[in-house]
């Protein structure tokens, strides 16, 4: 199988819809065709990352976890739009701290979240060969 | 060219699966190869069995079955978002325990990774939804 | 690597027309479909927008068009292509970036 670049693009907020939840499970379930995976949290998107989501009172499943999970999975490019942070008056501290351990380097841990202009983040979407909406 | 459509919303609530058939059938037309239909989110309701349209506007599901026979194309339903929305297959409602089972000849259900292996054998994949 | 970028909504309705103007690259193309032909009319804010974009090529799905009734509301330099010319357009392209 050849080795593709895949990206998966988040523009929604999280429990207003399903797409946030729905779009994690397939980027688990791709985890395992080694494929060369990033994931671009763009517009509302980015709220996908906040820290601190409490999900008891609406009775759906707090499924932000999972982001903290994907460094396991070797999903370890997470762009997130400055831009849309700055619009909503979010910084990186807002977000949760997501991580990945790099085996070259003796198991650094390293940061899996790369904030990125729009400028530099339509660069990277243009180098992506499928690219997932949802 | 080989080519693979995401489907992410349900038949006549959105534009999404009209667009796909016909973008589709253009394809095919243009002697495309349709490698994969995947349906996700709401767009696996695209595959009951049990939709009864008016008359005198199109039957989505039934557009789908007829180009589907016709060109021998594969239409898969995520079964992880059909189980959360009840399009169950005979088989998936036996294991289930449930008593009837809703999804139309010519869908398959199956797993997310046949969208991703889409991405993979594809040369192109284009997404419908909302 | 140039994309071939879609927008199905109206540019009145949500943003996403602005988000795919902000992240696509020179060179590439933007097809309207769907509700998103409203951003192919004339009289709007956004025919200026489109103009000042000079690097992108812009399309708009003709069937959608007709639908609503907006053929003889179409702004300049917006090429009007129909189903087969949108399987042309993705065949023309690396790849399509379906903003939805």
């Amino acid at each position: 199988m050849s080795v593709k670049k895949f990206m998966y693009i988040n523009r929604k907020a999280p429990y207003g819809t399903v797409y946030a939840l729905e779009s994690l499970e397939v980027v688990l379930i791709g985890a395992a065709f080694d494929q060369d995976v990033s994931l671009a949290f763009i517009g509302d998107g980015v709220y996908q990352l906040t820290k601190g989501q409490n999900t008891e009172a609406i009775g759906q499943k707090n499924f932000s976890p999972t982001y903290a999970a994907l460094g396991d999975y070797d999903v370890n490019k997470i762009y997130v739009e400055k831009e849309s942070l700055e619009e909503r008056g979010l910084t990186l501290d807002d977000l949760q701290h997501l991580v990945w351990e790099d085996e070259d380097e003796d198991w650094a841990e390293k940061d899996s979240i790369r904030l990125v202009s729009r400028a530099e983040l339509a660069d990277v979407l243009d180098e992506q060969d499928v690219l997932l909406n949802f | 060219m080989k080519i693979s459509i995401q489907i992410n919303e349900g038949p006549y609530q959105h534009q999404a699966s009209d667009t796909a058939y016909q973008f589709a059938k253009a394809a095919l037309a243009a002697g495309h190869e349709i490698f994969r239909i995947f349906f996700y989110h709401d767009g696996v309701n695209n595959a009951t069995r049990l939709a009864v349209p008016p008359q005198d506007d199109r039957n989505i599901g039934a557009l789908w079955q007829e180009l589907a026979k016709e060109h021998d194309m594969d239409m898969v339903v995520c079964i992880a978002a059909a189980q959360r929305r009840g399009m169950m297959d005979a088989d998936e409602a036996k294991r289930q325990g449930l008593d009837a089972d809703n999804i139309a000849e010519g869908f398959r259900i199956s797993g997310l990774g046949q969208l991703i292996e889409a991405g993979i054998e594809s040369d192109r994949l284009i997404v419908f939804g909302d | 690597m140039a994309l071939l970028h879609t927008v199905n909504k109206s540019p009145f309705e949500s943003n996403t027309f602005d988000t795919c103007l902000s992240l696509a690259k020179d060179g590439s193309t933007i097809l309207l479909i769907e509700d998103g032909v409203y951003a192919a009319t004339t009289g709007t804010g956004v025919a200026e927008k489109i103009k000042n974009a000079s690097g992108i090529s812009f399309a708009v799905l003709g069937p959608d068009l007709q639908a609503r009734g907006l053929e003889g509301k179409l702004a300049d330099g917006i090429k009007v292509v129909d189903y087969d010319g949108f399987v042309s357009l993705v065949a023309d392209h690396e790849a399509v970036q379906s903003w939805l």
